[in-house]
């Protein structure tokens, strides 16, 4: 290994290997037993310039052994512990500047730190103040599992070395814990603001990770210097107290408490500049433990900026804000807002921190959605140039707004969500002209463009809504039609992003409102539908896709409801299908193949595709078009047609489902069975299942296994299975054991048989409920589930892919760390 | 080996033969922010910059038809609110609109502004700022020359020739004046009414006029360093608004003034902008901006080309009213890309003017006026622009004209580009009249010159569907203040209309140039002093004169010497030589006569600098022997009293006086007192 540096034997890989196995022996007899890892060690020592590579390795592989007490001690015994992570290891030598030399160290610190004699080696050795040190780290990494080491053992000290339990009259803190807390108290006394910083980071992961009373103890000691950071603006400390403030907030010791705890975050709230206290407000607001009067001032935090585009915009009476009072200086979030290079970020994060708010299911506060709306489109009409404000401050604002996408897009968004509360009705009218303005003007770009068609369809929805409850079709027509007028348009578009785009938001609101009578009038009133069908044709491969699942979902407006209209398309029923297979069997990409099979999946669902026959030879054709299909997602998407189709087969001949239902008699059932057995043979399902376990992608095979077994169950009661022994005596029983052990090589089958040359007739009822009941199905299932060479997710082969395909350069192996 | 040069203040009067001002001024002979005509006197020359001609004048005309149109000749004359009909001849009414029943006339320059024989030179920017030029050339005996490159002179030939080609071959039998008298003009409904200059209106020029105005014009290319009397270097940069478009730099050795005039900063088919010549301005000229700030050209194509599709799509025709160069080459290559994806390959493009054919040809020809892109296309070799497949695969077909082949080839739906984009004349005419009944037809405006409603207004009622799609690539207020952050210039100067945002948009105040300091404005018929004074002019020394010369260092790193010279001034150039030598002592008795062309040279006196420490002075007065001396602060200095000798010496900054009463000995003792404080050189 010391010599080595091929790329399969990459040392990262060895040490995660070695420690998982050896972390589960905590005996010393490893190390005993295999003096080699001694050795290793001392040899790596001896070297004169070990390869830091090396050397990190050899500094966790130390750190791994030293896990165990037992072992600590034998490495110990040698020195070698004191020789890597002592004074006079790599620590003080030149090779200390690499980077992964410093990691490997704070690593193997890291693991060996699960017992006393580990940190009290440590704290003797002066090892505190190196992992301080490197708490500053140019390297992240380093920086980070520095901070992370110490939580680590300021955690064990305390929980390891206490003997009695702390308070706050006596806080007698073992030694190793004193050290680190005497550590954190000066740094935040110190002025050295990235000092304060790595104190306040250590203090954040502390409180995150250990919920136990002696953090409040800890607390307490540093309580009134945290605080006072909120009011001195000497040090810049500010950013970092909405994190510790949160984290202390999720945990038992401090939510709990009366007064103090809150009363900082209180003050927090009022003293941190907007972009500092909006992630503390927002996680404020998703926390339920929190206080209402503390709920509520986050929440006046979080609404300050929109309610002073509110007020900026300078808007009738009954919309004058969003606040009754604010919580800080409202010239704060002005004078933020009147500037360019703070007004863009400040929006767009309160926009992303409200629309992850209205995402959550359940709030725990109410908010005022109508004013938010007002507030949206405002910013929405700034952006667009649409609005004249009066107030010197809207001048400025709408200045700066002017075409600022970023700003559109997470307005847009937020949009789209509170589209789902309730109380913004009275707006509706207004909102649809801001929608259409965007959805109609040229400057729109692509991006927004489709977040507002997003934003429109689920509007449409919560209008159709509406217009249900207060008969104001009049309303909805309009809009609806001006909605459609643009949409064609959009479908026009030289850029196919926006006929992407406007295909989905076609398919968006077919599937909302395929049921509406006013939505199907203005619809096939309109152009659209023959536009769409234009789109299967157009030249991006994404578009054509989109364009195959928005005409799958137009046809069941327009082909397979009751009362399908009379339309003078150039596609009728047939012709669509027909237009669907052949983009099925001949389009060259991928996209339009997988959607059109998933649509067909989908009418089959919906039960579209006409009696049984016509769905059986609808199947069979299908089948036939997508056996050979090189993208393993047609393939897969065929499977999951033919696992419907069987379904929706067996079930309409009468047998039951469901182990509950009641037993129809024997003899109606093996008709049935027969019945359908025959229909799946003749449609050529067998052929397809067996083959697709072969697949050379898993994904197919195993869902072809899957679906085998379930057909199974209803050929073959459990009690009934047959036993393969025997079996071999027919024609058919040789064939089916041929074909199991065909089967049994997996995907090396590399020649299967197609034309049941072999003897299997995959079209022979009796040959397939036989391979059925013999062929063992449960073992092929586990074997194509341990296989893994489609979908592979261990971190080693990815290592090792990662490093066959870049080479071994030195710097490379680096990277892959 | 270079002359030394010398750069010496200048006085505002010297010398010069001609009265020089001091100061740049720019005199506004358009109101027209994109046709510009301004005229630049700077240092001793007259130069015009750009020539544009303000068309939006011919909206008030009605169109001209080519066909005879039953429509427009039986449209009512119109009639004042007290009944008389006197007018009924010359004004129409349609649709609530009055019309001009006359050949149309365009709202030329200023001329009275300044006498324009005295133009020395015009710099043209692009093609479409040069409509105006037989107008100046050929009217207002101007004698100069006019600069342009080669694809503006012929791109702008193309322009004019079709101009008055569209005019021309529709004969008029009257022509309409009496509306124009000033108390007429009043009682007229508005815009009418509003028309400014209406006297000054002049009909269409002709192909003679035309040809010699493009004869005075001499091409130049872009970097060419142009001398103007050796007073002034002009040279035209890349724009990147049109094929040959070019700002101009025109500068002195002291002074730099830039004008720039329809620049482009996206990448469409001209040469890229060339930005970096034009920092370090005195005085950057800001104009032809875009006309339409809020509409995006990507979008705007998008939109044109959506439309068009639409159109095709529901079988209806579609109408282009366009200018035969220009953003037409960047829409054929568009729809280039986009027929075949929308199902648009058998819809067949019709190209009509009668200048269509050259216009397409020359796009091709240009190549080291294009984008880089289409350059490399040169060398592959294919044609640079698109549309030579277009019309190799007949989906563009091209035409003079409606009449002949075009009848025969047309077919319907299609798509039809034509001029001229005011829809008074040419083509588009014809066109309007034939599909503005129907409402499956579209005509899409693109070019944002003329104001679509008022362009549409004598068509009215119209069934016709319009899209506004104006494409103006031309720099807009983003742009314009990144441009001016980056070539940083003293001062800008642009037309009134940039320093407000627009009258229909009064809360987009992002809609102006915004620059510190705040930038000048003029308007028509304004004279604008810019805001410089000339300091320096530059004097080269003959070198022999040089060698002549002994510096004396008066403080560390400066040095002086005095200079007795001839000024010799010509052509704008100024030429220290050696003085004449001293006249040779007569060699005979005779008294010769002083030769009267050569200058007497007398002998130098030193010059004196310093400053006469009083303190010190007295103190030396008093060791010379002059007792009883005061003192006596002035506003300018002091006055040494001997009260004895009944003497005065005023010590002032610039001079010194002795002031005695016929003593002669005293004054010189006096005098070189003075002096030894004193340093001569």
């Amino acid at each position: 290994m010391r010599e080595d540096r091929s790329p399969g034997s990459d040392s990262l890989f060895y040490g995660l290997f070695l420690g998982n196995t050896w972390s589960l022996d905590p005996t010393a007899k490893l190390v005993q037993d295999n003096p080699c890892l001694t050795e290793f060690i001392t040899s790596v020592l001896a070297l004169p310039e070990p390869s830091p590579s090396i050397l990190s390795f050899t500094l966790r592989l130390a750190g791994i052994l030293a896990a165990s007490e037992n072992r600590f001690q034998l490495l110990q015994q040698e020195k070698l512990l004191v020789r890597l992570f002592g004074r006079d290891g790599p620590l003080n030598s030149a090779l200390w500047e690499d980077a992964s030399v410093r990691s490997g160290w704070v690593e193997g610190v890291h693991s060996m730190m699960h017992h006393q004699p580990a940190l009290r080696f440590l704290c003797d050795g002066g090892g505190i103040d190196v992992i301080f040190t490197l708490q500053g780290d140019p390297s992240l990494f380093v920086a980070s599992a520095a901070g992370q080491l110490l939580v680590h053992m300021l955690t064990l000290s305390v929980e390891s070395e206490m003997t009695k339990p702390l308070s706050t009259k006596d806080c007698d803190w073992p030694a190793c814990a004193q050290m680190i807390i005497k550590r954190i108290e000066d740094s935040l006394q110190s002025s050295s603001s990235s000092h304060i910083e790595q104190s306040l980071k250590l203090l954040t992961s502390l409180f995150g990770s250990c919920r136990a009373t002696w953090t409040e103890v800890l607390w307490l000691g540093i309580a009134k210097q945290i605080e006072s950071f909120l009011t001195e603006e000497t040090v810049q400390a500010q950013h970092m107290l909405a994190n510790l403030l949160l984290s202390m907030a999720w945990s038992p010791v401090f939510c709990d408490t009366e007064g103090g705890f809150w009363a900082l975050v209180t003050s927090a709230l009022e003293h941190l500049t907007p972009v500092q206290a909006g992630p503390l407000a927002v996680g404020l607001l998703r926390l339920y433990k929190c206080p209402q009067d503390v709920r509520i001032q986050a929440l006046t935090v979080l609404l300050q900026p929109m309610d002073c585009i509110l007020r900026a915009a300078s808007q009738p009476l009954e919309y004058a804000g969003l606040l009754d009072e604010s919580v800080s200086d409202p010239a704060t979030v002005e004078s933020l807002l009147s500037s360019k290079s703070s007004c863009v970020s400040l929006l767009c994060q309160t926009l992303a921190h409200l629309e992850e708010l209205l995402s959550l299911i359940h709030l725990p506060v109410d908010l005022p959605y109508t004013s938010l709306l007002h507030s949206l489109m405002t910013i929405l009409q700034f952006c667009n140039g649409f609005l004249s404000p009066a107030s010197p401050l809207g001048s400025t604002i709408s200045r700066i707004l002017i075409n600022s996408f970023r700003v559109q897009r997470s307005a847009l968004d937020v949009l789209a969500a509170l589209s789902e509360r309730k109380g913004c009705d009275t707006l509706l009218g207004s909102l649809f002209d801001v929608l259409l303005a965007y959805l109609e003007s040229p400057n729109t770009s692509p991006t927004v463009l489709k977040k507002t068609f997003q934003a429109t369809s689920k509007w449409l929805v919560r209008l159709q809504e509406l217009s249900c409850s207060n008969s104001q079709w009049q309303q909805t027509e309009k809009i609806l039609e001006d909605v459609f007028l643009v949409l064609q348009k959009r479908l026009c578009s030289p850029c196919w992003e926006v006929r992407d785009s406007s295909l989905e938001f076609l398919t968006a609101l077919i599937k909302c409102l395929r049921d509406q009578d006013e939505f199907r009038q203005s619809l096939l009133s309109s152009e659209v539908l023959k536009l769409t069908e234009n789109l299967l044709e157009d030249p991006e491969s994404y578009v054509r896709a989109s364009a195959v699942t928005a005409v799958g979902h137009l046809a069941f407006i327009t082909y397979f409801a009751p009362e399908s209209p009379a339309i003078g398309n150039q596609y009728n029923k047939e012709n669509t299908v027909a237009k669907l297979q052949e983009i099925l069997s001949t389009d060259p990409e991928g996209f339009p193949r997988r959607a059109v099979i998933s649509i067909f999946t989908k009418w089959l669902r919906q039960g579209c595709t006409g009696q049984l026959e016509d769905t059986e030879r609808f199947v069979s054709r299908v089948i036939q078009t997508v056996e050979h299909d090189l993208d393993w997602e047609v393939r897969l998407g065929g499977l999951e047609l033919v696992e419907v189709f069987c379904s929706q087969t067996i079930c309409q001949l009468g047998l039951p489902k469901c182990p509950y239902a009641p037993v129809s008699s024997a003899v109606t059932s093996s008709i049935h069975q027969n019945e359908s057995l025959h229909i799946f043979c003749r449609a050529k399902v067998f052929n397809f299942l067996f083959q697709s376990l072969c697949d050379c992608d898993k994904p197919v095979g195993q869902r072809a296994c899957d679906i085998l077994l379930g057909l199974r169950c209803n050929f073959y009661p459990v009690s009934t299975l047959k036993d393969s022994q025997g079996a071999e005596d027919s024609r058919a029983g040789r064939s089916v054991a041929w074909l199991q052990r065909t089967l049994r090589q997996g995907s090396l089958a590399q020649s299967f048989p197609t034309d049941g040359g072999n003897g299997v007739d995959f079209q022979d009822p009796e040959s397939m409920l036989l391979a059925l009941g013999t062929i063992d199905l449960e073992e092929l299932h586990d074997e194509l589930n341990k296989s893994s060479d489609h979908v592979e997710k261990s971190p080693q082969s990815l290592l090792q892919d990662i490093l066959a395909t870049v080479g071994t350069i030195e710097e490379n192996e680096a990277d892959c760390y | 080996a270079k002359s030394p040069i010398l750069a010496i203040p200048e006085e505002p009067s010297n010398s010069f033969s001609k009265k020089r001002n001091p100061h740049a001024e720019v005199y506004c002979l358009s109101g027209h922010p994109t046709l510009p005509c301004n005229v630049l006197k700077f240092k001793s020359t007259t130069i015009m910059l750009d020539c544009g001609l303000d068309m939006t004048s011919t909206l008030n005309f009605l169109p001209l038809p080519l066909v005879q149109s039953p429509r427009l000749s039986k449209l009512p004359g119109w009639v004042l609110k007290d009944g008389s009909t006197f007018l009924d001849k010359e004004l129409k009414e349609c649709s609530g609109h009055v019309f001009v029943d006359s050949v149309p006339e365009f709202c030329l320059p200023e001329t009275e502004l300044l006498d324009l024989s005295t133009v020395d030179v015009i710099l043209i920017s692009n093609y479409h700022c040069m409509m105006a030029l037989p107008y100046i050339t050929e009217y207002t005996g101007f004698t100069g020359t006019v600069y342009a490159t080669e694809p503006t002179v012929q791109i702008g030939r193309l322009l004019m020739e079709e101009l008055v080609n569209s005019i021309e071959r529709v004969p008029k039998a009257q022509s309409a004046s009496m509306w124009k008298n000033k108390e007429v003009q009043r009682l007229l409904p508005t815009p009418l009414k509003d028309a400014v200059e209406v006297s000054m209106w002049r009909k269409c020029y002709t192909m003679p006029e035309v040809n010699a105005a493009l004869s005075k014009i001499q091409l130049v290319g872009y970097s060419q360093k142009i001398e103007l009397f050796g007073a002034v270097q002009v040279t035209p940069l890349s724009s990147g608004y049109a094929l040959g478009s070019s700002n101009w730099i025109i500068q002195s050795h002291y002074e730099k003034v830039s004008y720039v005039s329809g620049s482009s900063l996206l990448t469409t088919h001209p040469q890229p902008m060339d930005q970096a010549s034009l920092k370090n301005s005195d005085v950057l000229i800001l104009t032809g901006l875009t006309q339409i700030p809020t509409a995006n050209p990507d979008g705007m194509v998008g939109e044109f080309c959506s439309n068009l599709a639409m159109t095709v799509r529901n079988g209806g025709n579609v109408l282009v009213p366009c200018y035969p160069s220009g953003v037409i080459y960047d829409l054929l290559e568009c729809l280039y890309q986009y027929i075949d994806s929308a199902g648009l390959s058998n819809v067949p493009f019709y190209f009509i003017s009668p200048v269509a054919n050259s216009s397409l040809e020359f796009s091709q020809i240009f190549a080291e006026w294009l984008c880089h892109n289409k350059q490399t296309k040169v060398y592959l070799p294919e044609p640079p622009f698109p549309h030579a497949e277009l019309i190799q695969t007949n989906k563009l077909k091209h035409y003079p004209s409606i009449h002949g082949d075009f009848s025969n080839d047309f077919k319907q739906p299609c798509v039809v580009f034509t001029g001229h984009p005011s829809l008074r004349f040419g083509d588009v005419v014809h066109f309007m009249e034939l599909w503005g009944k129907s409402s499956l037809n579209t005509v899409i405006f693109t070019e944002p010159d003329f104001s679509y409603l008022d362009a549409l207004a004598p068509y009215q009622p119209l069934a016709m569907k319009c899209v506004y799609c104006p494409i103006d690539t031309r720099l807009n207020f983003i742009q314009v203040s990144k441009l001016l952050k980056e070539v940083q210039p003293l001062h800008v100067v642009c037309p009134e209309q940039y320093t407000q945002p627009p009258p229909t948009q009064s809360h987009r105040t992002d809609l102006m140039v915004d620059c510190q300091p705040p930038p000048m404005s003029y308007r028509r018929a304004e004279v604008l002093t810019l805001p410089y004074k000339r300091r320096y002019e530059k004097i080269e020394i003959m070198p022999e004169l040089a060698d002549s010369l002994v510096p004396l260092e008066i403080k560390p790193g400066i040095s002086l010497a005095t200079v007795s010279a001839v000024l010799h001034t010509k052509d704008n150039k100024h030429v220290l030589q050696l003085p004449p030598k001293p006249p040779q002592p007569p060699a005979s008795k005779k008294r010769k006569r002083v030769s009267d062309d050569v200058p007497e040279c007398k002998p130098l006196k030193p010059l004196l600098s310093g400053s006469i420490p009083v303190d010190q002075f007295v103190q030396t007065l008093e060791k010379h022997g002059f007792s009883d001396v005061k003192v006596e602060d002035t506003a300018k200095g002091h006055i040494v009293l001997l009260q004895e000798a009944e003497t005065l010496i005023q010590i002032e900054e610039d001079s010194t006086h002795i002031i005695c009463d016929n003593d002669e000995p005293l004054r010189v003792k006096l005098r070189d007192l003075v002096l030894k404080f004193l340093q001569k050189f």
